[in-house]
Protein backbone atom coordinates (compact mmCIF):
# COMPACT_ATOMS: atom_id res chain seq x y z
CA UNK A 1 0.00 0.00 0.00
CA UNK A 2 0.97 3.60 -0.42
CA UNK A 3 1.70 4.86 3.09
CA UNK A 4 2.00 8.59 3.71
CA UNK A 5 4.39 9.41 6.51
CA UNK A 6 4.30 12.54 8.63
CA UNK A 7 6.68 14.33 9.01
CA UNK A 8 6.79 13.70 5.27
CA UNK A 9 10.59 13.85 5.07
CA UNK A 10 11.43 11.41 7.86
CA UNK A 11 14.05 8.97 6.56
CA UNK A 12 13.52 6.68 9.56
CA UNK A 13 9.76 6.40 8.96
CA UNK A 14 10.27 5.95 5.20
CA UNK A 15 12.73 3.16 5.86
CA UNK A 16 10.35 1.39 8.26
CA UNK A 17 7.57 1.52 5.67
CA UNK A 18 9.73 0.23 2.82
CA UNK A 19 11.11 -2.60 4.97
CA UNK A 20 7.55 -3.89 5.52
CA UNK A 21 6.91 -4.09 1.78
CA UNK A 22 4.86 -0.91 1.38
CA UNK A 23 5.56 2.21 -0.64
CA UNK A 24 6.43 5.26 1.44
CA UNK A 25 4.94 8.51 0.20
CA UNK A 26 7.56 11.09 1.02
CA UNK A 27 8.09 14.76 0.36
CA UNK A 28 11.54 14.23 -1.12
CA UNK A 29 10.05 12.56 -4.19
CA UNK A 30 7.70 15.50 -4.78
CA UNK A 31 10.49 18.06 -4.43
CA UNK A 32 12.79 15.92 -6.59
CA UNK A 33 10.31 16.23 -9.47
CA UNK A 34 10.79 19.98 -9.38
CA UNK A 35 14.56 19.77 -9.05
CA UNK A 36 14.80 17.50 -12.09
CA UNK A 37 12.15 19.24 -14.20
CA UNK A 38 14.03 20.83 -17.11
CA UNK A 39 11.13 23.20 -17.78
CA UNK A 40 11.49 25.03 -14.49
CA UNK A 41 13.51 28.18 -15.02
CA UNK A 42 15.87 27.99 -12.09
CA UNK A 43 16.04 24.64 -10.36
CA UNK A 44 16.50 23.53 -7.71
CA UNK A 45 13.38 24.96 -6.15
CA UNK A 46 10.91 23.57 -3.63
CA UNK A 47 7.78 25.32 -4.65
CA UNK A 48 6.13 26.66 -7.79
CA UNK A 49 3.25 29.01 -8.41
CA UNK A 50 1.09 25.98 -9.20
CA UNK A 51 1.58 24.61 -5.68
CA UNK A 52 0.34 27.88 -4.20
CA UNK A 53 -2.70 27.90 -6.50
CA UNK A 54 -3.49 24.27 -5.67
CA UNK A 55 -3.72 25.05 -1.98
CA UNK A 56 -6.38 27.70 -2.65
CA UNK A 57 -8.83 24.82 -2.95
CA UNK A 58 -8.34 24.16 0.75
CA UNK A 59 -7.15 27.39 2.34
CA UNK A 60 -8.26 30.98 2.26
CA UNK A 61 -6.15 33.50 0.37
CA UNK A 62 -5.62 35.32 3.66
CA UNK A 63 -3.55 32.34 4.86
CA UNK A 64 0.18 33.17 4.91
CA UNK A 65 1.93 32.09 1.73
CA UNK A 66 4.32 29.74 3.56
CA UNK A 67 1.40 27.76 4.96
CA UNK A 68 -0.27 27.67 1.54
CA UNK A 69 2.96 26.59 -0.15
CA UNK A 70 3.52 23.71 2.26
CA UNK A 71 -0.06 22.53 2.03
CA UNK A 72 0.00 22.87 -1.77
CA UNK A 73 3.10 20.71 -1.92
CA UNK A 74 1.46 18.04 0.24
CA UNK A 75 -1.86 17.79 -1.64
CA UNK A 76 -0.60 15.36 -4.36
CA UNK A 77 0.88 13.18 -1.61
CA UNK A 78 -2.39 13.19 0.29
CA UNK A 79 -4.32 12.31 -2.89
CA UNK A 80 -2.10 9.25 -3.38
CA UNK A 81 -2.14 8.04 0.22
CA UNK A 82 -3.95 4.80 1.09
CA UNK A 83 -2.76 4.78 4.70
CA UNK A 84 -0.82 7.13 6.93
CA UNK A 85 1.52 7.23 9.90
CA UNK A 86 1.74 10.45 11.90
CA UNK A 87 4.45 10.99 14.49
CA UNK A 88 3.29 13.80 16.74
CA UNK A 89 5.54 16.62 17.98
CA UNK A 90 8.75 15.18 16.53
CA UNK A 91 12.23 16.47 17.14
CA UNK A 92 13.27 18.53 14.08
CA UNK A 93 16.09 16.05 13.37
CA UNK A 94 13.50 13.30 12.88
CA UNK A 95 11.74 15.17 10.06
CA UNK A 96 10.29 18.62 9.90
CA UNK A 97 7.96 20.96 7.97
CA UNK A 98 9.14 23.94 10.05
CA UNK A 99 5.65 25.45 10.32
CA UNK A 100 3.34 24.59 13.18
CA UNK A 101 0.21 25.90 11.45
CA UNK A 102 0.90 23.89 8.29
CA UNK A 103 1.67 20.81 10.42
CA UNK A 104 -1.62 21.03 12.30
CA UNK A 105 -3.65 21.52 9.14
CA UNK A 106 -1.97 18.74 7.17
CA UNK A 107 -2.43 16.34 10.08
CA UNK A 108 -6.09 17.36 10.20
CA UNK A 109 -6.39 16.71 6.44
CA UNK A 110 -4.86 13.26 6.86
CA UNK A 111 -7.23 12.37 9.71
CA UNK A 112 -10.22 13.73 7.75
CA UNK A 113 -9.37 11.58 4.72
CA UNK A 114 -10.67 8.48 6.49
CA UNK A 115 -7.78 6.17 5.53
CA UNK A 116 -6.17 3.79 8.08
CA UNK A 117 -4.00 6.09 10.16
CA UNK A 118 -1.61 5.44 13.01
CA UNK A 119 -0.85 8.37 15.30
CA UNK A 120 2.10 7.87 17.65
CA UNK A 121 3.93 10.31 19.93
CA UNK A 122 7.56 11.06 19.19
CA UNK A 123 9.73 8.91 21.50
CA UNK A 124 12.24 10.77 23.64
CA UNK A 125 13.75 7.66 25.29
CA UNK A 126 15.15 4.43 23.91
CA UNK A 127 12.35 2.35 25.47
CA UNK A 128 9.71 4.65 24.00
CA UNK A 129 11.46 4.35 20.63
CA UNK A 130 11.19 0.57 20.76
CA UNK A 131 7.48 0.83 21.54
CA UNK A 132 6.99 3.26 18.65
CA UNK A 133 8.82 1.00 16.18
CA UNK A 134 6.74 -1.96 17.36
CA UNK A 135 3.48 0.00 16.95
CA UNK A 136 4.51 1.12 13.47
CA UNK A 137 5.48 -2.44 12.53
CA UNK A 138 2.18 -3.86 13.80
CA UNK A 139 0.25 -1.18 11.90
CA UNK A 140 2.13 -1.86 8.66
CA UNK A 141 1.56 -5.61 9.03
CA UNK A 142 -2.17 -4.99 9.48
CA UNK A 143 -2.33 -3.25 6.10
CA UNK A 144 -2.84 -5.47 3.11
CA UNK A 145 0.08 -5.30 0.67
CA UNK B 1 -36.47 43.68 21.68
CA UNK B 2 -38.18 40.34 21.44
CA UNK B 3 -38.71 40.31 17.65
CA UNK B 4 -35.02 40.68 16.82
CA UNK B 5 -33.33 37.95 14.80
CA UNK B 6 -31.04 35.90 17.03
CA UNK B 7 -27.60 35.39 15.52
CA UNK B 8 -24.95 33.32 17.27
CA UNK B 9 -21.57 35.02 17.24
CA UNK B 10 -18.88 32.35 17.05
CA UNK B 11 -15.57 34.16 17.09
CA UNK B 12 -12.05 34.52 18.40
CA UNK B 13 -10.32 37.75 19.26
CA UNK B 14 -13.13 40.27 18.87
CA UNK B 15 -12.83 41.64 22.41
CA UNK B 16 -9.06 42.10 22.11
CA UNK B 17 -9.38 43.61 18.62
CA UNK B 18 -11.57 46.33 20.10
CA UNK B 19 -14.36 45.61 17.64
CA UNK B 20 -16.99 43.99 19.85
CA UNK B 21 -18.74 47.25 20.69
CA UNK B 22 -19.03 48.07 16.98
CA UNK B 23 -20.37 44.58 16.24
CA UNK B 24 -23.05 44.98 18.90
CA UNK B 25 -24.00 48.47 17.70
CA UNK B 26 -24.31 47.53 14.00
CA UNK B 27 -26.13 44.29 14.82
CA UNK B 28 -28.61 46.22 16.94
CA UNK B 29 -29.29 48.68 14.11
CA UNK B 30 -29.81 45.75 11.73
CA UNK B 31 -32.46 44.22 13.96
CA UNK B 32 -30.14 41.48 15.17
CA UNK B 33 -29.42 40.30 18.69
CA UNK B 34 -26.02 38.68 18.98
CA UNK B 35 -25.96 35.67 21.26
CA UNK B 36 -23.10 33.47 22.43
CA UNK B 37 -23.78 29.72 22.50
CA UNK B 38 -23.17 28.41 26.00
CA UNK B 39 -20.28 26.05 26.57
CA UNK B 40 -18.89 24.51 29.74
CA UNK B 41 -15.12 24.84 29.89
CA UNK B 42 -14.73 21.16 30.72
CA UNK B 43 -16.57 20.28 27.48
CA UNK B 44 -14.09 22.12 25.26
CA UNK B 45 -11.54 19.28 25.12
CA UNK B 46 -14.20 16.72 24.12
CA UNK B 47 -15.62 19.03 21.47
CA UNK B 48 -12.20 19.65 19.95
CA UNK B 49 -11.37 15.96 20.02
CA UNK B 50 -14.58 15.10 18.22
CA UNK B 51 -14.09 17.92 15.71
CA UNK B 52 -10.61 16.61 14.94
CA UNK B 53 -8.60 19.83 14.97
CA UNK B 54 -6.74 20.88 18.11
CA UNK B 55 -5.79 24.52 17.76
CA UNK B 56 -2.86 25.97 19.67
CA UNK B 57 -5.03 28.94 20.62
CA UNK B 58 -7.58 28.17 23.35
CA UNK B 59 -9.83 30.91 21.93
CA UNK B 60 -10.15 28.95 18.69
CA UNK B 61 -10.85 25.74 20.59
CA UNK B 62 -13.65 27.58 22.40
CA UNK B 63 -14.98 28.57 18.96
CA UNK B 64 -15.06 24.91 17.94
CA UNK B 65 -16.89 24.01 21.16
CA UNK B 66 -19.44 26.79 20.58
CA UNK B 67 -20.02 25.52 17.04
CA UNK B 68 -20.59 22.01 18.39
CA UNK B 69 -23.02 23.40 20.94
CA UNK B 70 -25.06 24.97 18.11
CA UNK B 71 -24.98 21.72 16.15
CA UNK B 72 -26.36 19.88 19.18
CA UNK B 73 -29.17 22.40 19.62
CA UNK B 74 -29.69 24.56 16.52
CA UNK B 75 -32.89 26.00 17.98
CA UNK B 76 -30.85 28.42 20.13
CA UNK B 77 -30.21 30.64 17.11
CA UNK B 78 -31.54 31.72 13.71
CA UNK B 79 -28.15 32.09 12.05
CA UNK B 80 -24.42 32.23 12.65
CA UNK B 81 -21.88 35.01 12.33
CA UNK B 82 -18.44 33.44 12.21
CA UNK B 83 -15.36 35.60 12.55
CA UNK B 84 -11.67 35.57 13.37
CA UNK B 85 -8.89 38.14 13.10
CA UNK B 86 -7.76 38.99 9.58
CA UNK B 87 -4.50 37.21 8.63
CA UNK B 88 -4.49 34.86 11.65
CA UNK B 89 -3.14 31.72 10.03
CA UNK B 90 -4.62 29.31 12.54
CA UNK B 91 -7.81 31.35 12.88
CA UNK B 92 -8.43 31.30 9.15
CA UNK B 93 -8.11 27.51 9.05
CA UNK B 94 -10.41 27.00 12.02
CA UNK B 95 -12.97 29.49 10.69
CA UNK B 96 -13.08 27.73 7.34
CA UNK B 97 -13.38 24.24 8.81
CA UNK B 98 -15.99 25.35 11.38
CA UNK B 99 -18.00 26.94 8.57
CA UNK B 100 -18.00 23.66 6.62
CA UNK B 101 -18.89 21.74 9.79
CA UNK B 102 -21.85 24.02 10.57
CA UNK B 103 -23.11 23.95 6.99
CA UNK B 104 -22.91 20.16 6.87
CA UNK B 105 -24.58 19.61 10.23
CA UNK B 106 -27.23 22.35 10.32
CA UNK B 107 -29.52 24.29 7.97
CA UNK B 108 -28.61 27.58 9.62
CA UNK B 109 -27.30 30.40 7.41
CA UNK B 110 -23.65 31.18 8.11
CA UNK B 111 -21.89 34.41 7.24
CA UNK B 112 -18.17 34.83 7.83
CA UNK B 113 -15.98 37.85 8.40
CA UNK B 114 -12.35 38.69 9.14
CA UNK B 115 -11.88 41.47 11.66
CA UNK B 116 -9.38 44.29 11.59
CA UNK B 117 -9.09 46.91 14.32
CA UNK B 118 -10.89 49.54 12.21
CA UNK B 119 -13.85 47.55 10.94
CA UNK B 120 -15.71 49.03 8.00
CA UNK B 121 -19.29 49.61 9.06
CA UNK B 122 -20.59 49.07 5.53
CA UNK B 123 -19.02 45.63 5.34
CA UNK B 124 -20.54 44.64 8.66
CA UNK B 125 -23.94 46.12 7.91
CA UNK B 126 -24.34 44.31 4.60
CA UNK B 127 -23.43 41.00 6.25
CA UNK B 128 -25.97 41.50 9.02
CA UNK B 129 -28.61 42.57 6.46
CA UNK B 130 -27.88 39.47 4.40
CA UNK B 131 -28.14 37.27 7.50
CA UNK B 132 -31.45 38.90 8.34
CA UNK B 133 -32.69 38.27 4.78
CA UNK B 134 -31.47 34.67 4.85
CA UNK B 135 -33.40 34.08 8.08
CA UNK B 136 -36.59 35.97 7.35
CA UNK B 137 -36.89 35.00 3.66
CA UNK B 138 -35.51 31.51 3.90
CA UNK B 139 -38.40 29.82 2.15
CA UNK B 140 -38.11 32.24 -0.77
CA UNK B 141 -34.41 31.59 -1.17
CA UNK B 142 -34.84 27.82 -1.10
CA UNK B 143 -36.74 27.96 -4.40
CA UNK B 144 -34.78 26.18 -7.15
CA UNK B 145 -37.34 26.19 -9.97
CA UNK B 146 -39.22 29.09 -11.50
CA UNK B 147 -42.97 28.72 -11.87
CA UNK B 148 -45.67 30.78 -13.59
CA UNK B 149 -44.75 33.94 -15.51
CA UNK B 150 -42.44 36.26 -13.59
CA UNK B 151 -40.21 39.22 -14.28
CA UNK B 152 -36.87 40.23 -12.73
CA UNK B 153 -35.53 43.77 -13.13
CA UNK B 154 -31.90 44.52 -12.20
CA UNK B 155 -31.10 48.22 -12.00
CA UNK B 156 -27.29 48.20 -12.13
CA UNK B 157 -24.85 51.08 -11.94
CA UNK B 158 -23.98 50.85 -15.64
CA UNK B 159 -26.78 48.85 -17.21
CA UNK B 160 -30.38 47.96 -16.48
CA UNK B 161 -31.51 44.43 -17.26
CA UNK B 162 -34.86 42.66 -17.36
CA UNK B 163 -35.76 39.00 -17.74
CA UNK B 164 -39.14 37.35 -18.17
CA UNK B 165 -39.35 33.68 -17.23
CA UNK B 166 -42.13 31.23 -17.92
CA UNK B 167 -42.20 27.79 -16.32
CA UNK B 168 -38.44 27.68 -15.68
CA UNK B 169 -37.45 29.05 -19.12
CA UNK B 170 -36.17 32.50 -20.06
CA UNK B 171 -38.59 33.82 -22.68
CA UNK B 172 -37.65 37.50 -22.86
CA UNK B 173 -34.71 39.77 -22.08
CA UNK B 174 -34.00 43.47 -22.18
CA UNK B 175 -30.76 45.34 -21.65
CA UNK B 176 -29.96 49.08 -21.86
CA UNK B 177 -27.29 51.39 -20.41
CA UNK B 178 -28.64 52.98 -17.21
CA UNK B 179 -29.57 56.64 -17.60
CA UNK B 180 -32.71 57.71 -15.77
CA UNK B 181 -33.43 54.86 -13.38
CA UNK B 182 -37.18 54.59 -13.99
CA UNK B 183 -37.05 55.25 -17.73
CA UNK B 184 -34.29 52.68 -18.15
CA UNK B 185 -36.36 50.13 -16.24
CA UNK B 186 -39.43 50.88 -18.38
CA UNK B 187 -37.33 50.43 -21.54
CA UNK B 188 -35.93 47.03 -20.55
CA UNK B 189 -39.34 45.83 -19.43
CA UNK B 190 -40.79 46.80 -22.84
CA UNK B 191 -37.93 45.06 -24.65
CA UNK B 192 -38.39 41.86 -22.62
CA UNK B 193 -42.17 41.90 -23.03
CA UNK B 194 -41.79 42.37 -26.78
CA UNK B 195 -39.35 39.47 -27.06
CA UNK B 196 -41.61 37.26 -24.96
CA UNK B 197 -44.67 38.30 -26.96
CA UNK B 198 -46.48 39.28 -23.77
CA UNK B 199 -48.20 42.23 -22.17
CA UNK B 200 -47.55 43.61 -18.69
CA UNK B 201 -50.80 42.13 -17.38
CA UNK B 202 -49.52 38.64 -18.26
CA UNK B 203 -46.78 38.98 -15.63
CA UNK B 204 -47.81 37.33 -12.37
CA UNK B 205 -45.05 38.66 -10.10
CA UNK B 206 -42.14 41.09 -10.37
CA UNK B 207 -38.88 41.35 -8.41
CA UNK B 208 -36.52 44.31 -8.48
CA UNK B 209 -32.87 44.36 -7.46
CA UNK B 210 -29.79 46.55 -7.90
CA UNK B 211 -28.98 50.13 -6.97
CA UNK B 212 -32.29 51.58 -8.12
CA UNK B 213 -34.43 48.84 -6.64
CA UNK B 214 -36.36 50.94 -4.15
CA UNK B 215 -37.22 53.69 -6.65
CA UNK B 216 -38.30 51.21 -9.33
CA UNK B 217 -40.01 48.96 -6.80
CA UNK B 218 -42.23 51.85 -5.67
CA UNK B 219 -42.92 52.96 -9.26
CA UNK B 220 -44.00 49.59 -10.64
CA UNK B 221 -45.36 48.21 -7.36
CA UNK B 222 -43.00 45.24 -7.38
CA UNK B 223 -43.88 42.16 -5.34
CA UNK B 224 -40.31 41.82 -4.10
CA UNK B 225 -37.52 44.35 -3.62
CA UNK B 226 -34.34 42.47 -2.78
CA UNK B 227 -30.67 43.41 -2.30
CA UNK B 228 -28.41 42.08 -5.03
CA UNK B 229 -26.18 39.70 -3.04
CA UNK B 230 -28.77 37.02 -2.44
CA UNK B 231 -30.48 37.58 -5.81
CA UNK B 232 -27.24 37.40 -7.82
CA UNK B 233 -26.21 34.27 -5.93
CA UNK B 234 -29.46 32.52 -6.75
CA UNK B 235 -29.34 33.67 -10.37
CA UNK B 236 -25.73 32.61 -10.93
CA UNK B 237 -26.21 29.20 -9.30
CA UNK B 238 -29.44 28.65 -11.27
CA UNK B 239 -27.92 29.61 -14.63
CA UNK B 240 -24.82 27.48 -14.01
CA UNK B 241 -26.95 24.57 -12.75
CA UNK B 242 -25.02 24.52 -9.47
CA UNK B 243 -27.79 24.96 -6.93
CA UNK B 244 -26.43 22.29 -4.59
CA UNK B 245 -23.03 22.30 -2.95
CA UNK B 246 -20.39 25.00 -2.81
CA UNK B 247 -19.43 27.60 -5.39
CA UNK B 248 -17.91 31.04 -5.81
CA UNK B 249 -19.59 33.73 -7.88
CA UNK B 250 -17.50 36.44 -9.49
CA UNK B 251 -19.59 39.33 -10.67
CA UNK B 252 -17.43 41.98 -12.33
CA UNK B 253 -19.81 44.78 -13.09
CA UNK B 254 -19.50 48.05 -14.91
CA UNK B 255 -18.50 50.01 -11.85
CA UNK B 256 -18.19 47.64 -8.94
CA UNK B 257 -17.43 44.02 -8.30
CA UNK B 258 -18.77 41.29 -6.10
CA UNK B 259 -17.21 38.00 -5.11
CA UNK B 260 -19.56 35.70 -3.23
CA UNK B 261 -19.05 32.27 -1.76
CA UNK B 262 -22.12 30.05 -1.81
CA UNK B 263 -23.41 26.97 -0.08
CA UNK B 264 -26.48 25.50 -1.79
CA UNK B 265 -26.88 28.78 -3.74
CA UNK B 266 -27.09 30.82 -0.51
CA UNK B 267 -24.26 33.35 0.03
CA UNK B 268 -22.21 32.96 3.21
CA UNK B 269 -19.42 35.41 2.55
CA UNK B 270 -18.82 38.15 0.09
CA UNK B 271 -16.67 41.08 -0.77
CA UNK B 272 -18.01 44.07 -2.60
CA UNK B 273 -16.70 47.24 -4.10
CA UNK B 274 -13.20 47.64 -5.36
CA UNK B 275 -10.53 50.19 -4.77
CA UNK B 276 -10.55 51.68 -8.23
CA UNK B 277 -12.42 51.61 -11.53
CA UNK B 278 -9.29 49.93 -12.90
CA UNK B 279 -10.73 46.66 -11.58
CA UNK B 280 -14.07 47.01 -13.30
CA UNK B 281 -15.75 46.64 -16.64
CA UNK B 282 -15.37 50.38 -17.16
CA UNK B 283 -11.59 49.99 -17.54
CA UNK B 284 -12.15 47.39 -20.27
CA UNK B 285 -14.64 49.70 -21.99
CA UNK B 286 -12.08 52.53 -22.05
CA UNK B 287 -9.44 50.11 -23.36
CA UNK B 288 -11.74 48.92 -26.15
CA UNK B 289 -12.51 52.52 -27.13
CA UNK B 290 -8.80 53.39 -27.22
CA UNK B 291 -8.11 50.35 -29.39
CA UNK B 292 -10.93 51.33 -31.72
CA UNK B 293 -12.83 48.07 -31.25
CA UNK B 294 -16.26 47.30 -29.87
CA UNK B 295 -16.26 46.02 -26.28
CA UNK B 296 -17.75 42.75 -27.59
CA UNK B 297 -14.57 42.22 -29.66
CA UNK B 298 -12.10 42.94 -26.84
CA UNK B 299 -12.25 39.45 -25.33
CA UNK B 300 -11.51 37.62 -28.57
CA UNK B 301 -8.68 40.06 -29.30
CA UNK B 302 -7.21 39.40 -25.84
CA UNK B 303 -7.16 35.65 -26.40
CA UNK B 304 -4.75 36.19 -29.31
CA UNK B 305 -2.38 38.39 -27.29
CA UNK B 306 0.38 37.89 -24.74
CA UNK B 307 -0.49 39.83 -21.60
CA UNK B 308 2.95 39.59 -20.02
CA UNK B 309 4.64 41.39 -22.89
CA UNK B 310 3.33 44.68 -21.53
CA UNK B 311 4.44 46.11 -18.21
CA UNK B 312 1.51 47.59 -16.27
CA UNK B 313 2.92 50.11 -13.78
CA UNK B 314 -0.32 50.73 -11.96
CA UNK B 315 -3.75 49.26 -11.47
CA UNK B 316 -5.28 52.74 -11.38
CA UNK B 317 -7.64 53.20 -14.34
CA UNK B 318 -5.95 56.44 -15.42
CA UNK B 319 -2.34 55.27 -15.06
CA UNK B 320 -3.31 51.83 -16.37
CA UNK B 321 -4.61 53.36 -19.58
CA UNK B 322 -1.40 55.43 -19.79
CA UNK B 323 0.61 52.20 -19.64
CA UNK B 324 -1.46 50.72 -22.44
CA UNK B 325 -1.19 53.87 -24.56
CA UNK B 326 2.59 53.89 -24.04
CA UNK B 327 2.73 50.25 -25.08
CA UNK B 328 0.81 51.01 -28.27
CA UNK B 329 3.21 53.89 -28.95
CA UNK B 330 6.15 51.54 -28.56
CA UNK B 331 4.70 49.22 -31.17
CA UNK B 332 2.82 46.65 -29.08
CA UNK B 333 -0.03 44.91 -30.88
CA UNK B 334 -3.69 45.52 -30.14
CA UNK B 335 -3.96 41.89 -29.12
CA UNK B 336 -1.23 42.24 -26.48
CA UNK B 337 -2.78 45.44 -25.13
CA UNK B 338 -6.22 43.80 -24.87
CA UNK B 339 -4.71 40.79 -23.07
CA UNK B 340 -2.78 43.06 -20.68
CA UNK B 341 -5.96 45.01 -19.85
CA UNK B 342 -7.87 41.79 -19.06
CA UNK B 343 -4.99 40.50 -16.97
CA UNK B 344 -4.78 43.79 -15.11
CA UNK B 345 -8.45 43.64 -14.09
CA UNK B 346 -8.18 39.98 -13.08
CA UNK B 347 -5.02 40.62 -11.05
CA UNK B 348 -6.52 43.53 -9.21
CA UNK B 349 -9.70 41.64 -8.36
CA UNK B 350 -7.57 38.72 -7.18
CA UNK B 351 -5.15 40.75 -5.09
CA UNK B 352 -7.51 43.29 -3.61
CA UNK B 353 -10.87 41.57 -3.38
CA UNK B 354 -10.45 37.81 -3.35
CA UNK B 355 -8.06 38.15 -0.41
CA UNK B 356 -11.10 38.41 1.83
CA UNK B 357 -12.91 35.21 0.91
CA UNK B 358 -12.04 31.54 0.61
CA UNK B 359 -12.42 30.45 -2.98
CA UNK B 360 -14.56 27.41 -3.61
CA UNK B 361 -14.99 25.46 -6.80
CA UNK B 362 -16.71 25.81 -9.14
CA UNK B 363 -16.18 29.49 -9.88
CA UNK B 364 -19.12 31.00 -11.75
CA UNK B 365 -18.45 34.25 -13.58
CA UNK B 366 -21.44 36.50 -14.22
CA UNK B 367 -22.06 40.15 -15.05
CA UNK B 368 -21.60 41.80 -18.42
CA UNK B 369 -17.84 41.32 -18.30
CA UNK B 370 -18.26 37.54 -18.23
CA UNK B 371 -18.88 37.83 -21.98
CA UNK B 372 -15.31 39.08 -22.43
CA UNK B 373 -13.47 35.81 -23.12
CA UNK B 374 -10.04 37.28 -22.38
CA UNK B 375 -11.09 38.16 -18.82
CA UNK B 376 -12.25 34.60 -18.15
CA UNK B 377 -8.94 33.29 -19.51
CA UNK B 378 -6.99 35.75 -17.32
CA UNK B 379 -8.88 34.64 -14.20
CA UNK B 380 -8.30 30.98 -15.03
CA UNK B 381 -4.57 31.58 -15.43
CA UNK B 382 -4.24 33.57 -12.21
CA UNK B 383 -6.46 31.40 -10.02
CA UNK B 384 -5.63 28.00 -11.48
CA UNK B 385 -9.35 27.07 -11.51
CA UNK B 386 -11.67 26.40 -14.42
CA UNK B 387 -14.33 29.08 -14.57
CA UNK B 388 -17.92 28.51 -15.64
CA UNK B 389 -19.60 31.26 -17.66
CA UNK B 390 -23.26 30.26 -17.74
CA UNK B 391 -25.74 31.31 -20.44
CA UNK B 392 -27.18 34.82 -19.94
CA UNK B 393 -24.38 35.81 -17.50
CA UNK B 394 -25.26 39.50 -17.76
CA UNK B 395 -28.80 38.75 -16.56
CA UNK B 396 -27.88 36.79 -13.40
CA UNK B 397 -29.46 39.33 -11.01
CA UNK B 398 -32.66 39.62 -13.04
CA UNK B 399 -32.92 35.83 -13.37
CA UNK B 400 -32.40 35.40 -9.61
CA UNK B 401 -35.20 37.90 -9.01
CA UNK B 402 -37.57 36.19 -11.45
CA UNK B 403 -36.78 32.83 -9.86
CA UNK B 404 -37.33 33.90 -6.26
CA UNK B 405 -40.43 35.99 -6.89
CA UNK B 406 -42.21 33.02 -8.44
CA UNK B 407 -42.99 32.11 -4.82
CA UNK B 408 -45.53 34.97 -5.04
CA UNK B 409 -47.34 33.40 -8.00
CA UNK B 410 -50.73 32.23 -6.86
Amino acid sequence: MKVLIYPPNSLILADLVERRGHEAIVLMKEVAKKVRDPELDSPPMNITEEDLKRSLKYLSVEEPSGVRGRVGLMIPLLDDAEAAIIVEDPDPSFGCMACDVANDYIEYMIRSKGIPTLIVPYPYTEDAAKVMVQNVTDFLRSLRS
Amino acid sequence: MEDKTRIAQISCGTEYSGVQAKLNEVADRSGIKLIYPEVELEDVADAVSEFGYLAKSPGLNLMIARAKSVVEDPSVTDGIFLLTCFKCAEGSIVKNEVRKYLQQKTDLPVVTYSTVDQVKEGGLMIRFEALKTLVTRKTLLMRTRQEGITMGVDSGSSTTKCVIMKENEIVGTGWVPTTDVIQSARKVMDLALKEAGMKEENIEAVAVTGYGRHTIGDEIKADLVQEELTVNSKGAAYLADRQRGEATVLDIGGMDNKALTLNNAIPDDFTMGGVCAGASGRFLEITARRLGVDISELGKLALQGESRSIQMDSYCSIFGIQSLVSALGEGSSKEDVAAAACRSVAEQVHEQQLQEIDLREPIIEVGGTALIEGLKAAFEEILGFDIIVPPYPQFAGAVGGALIVSAFVK
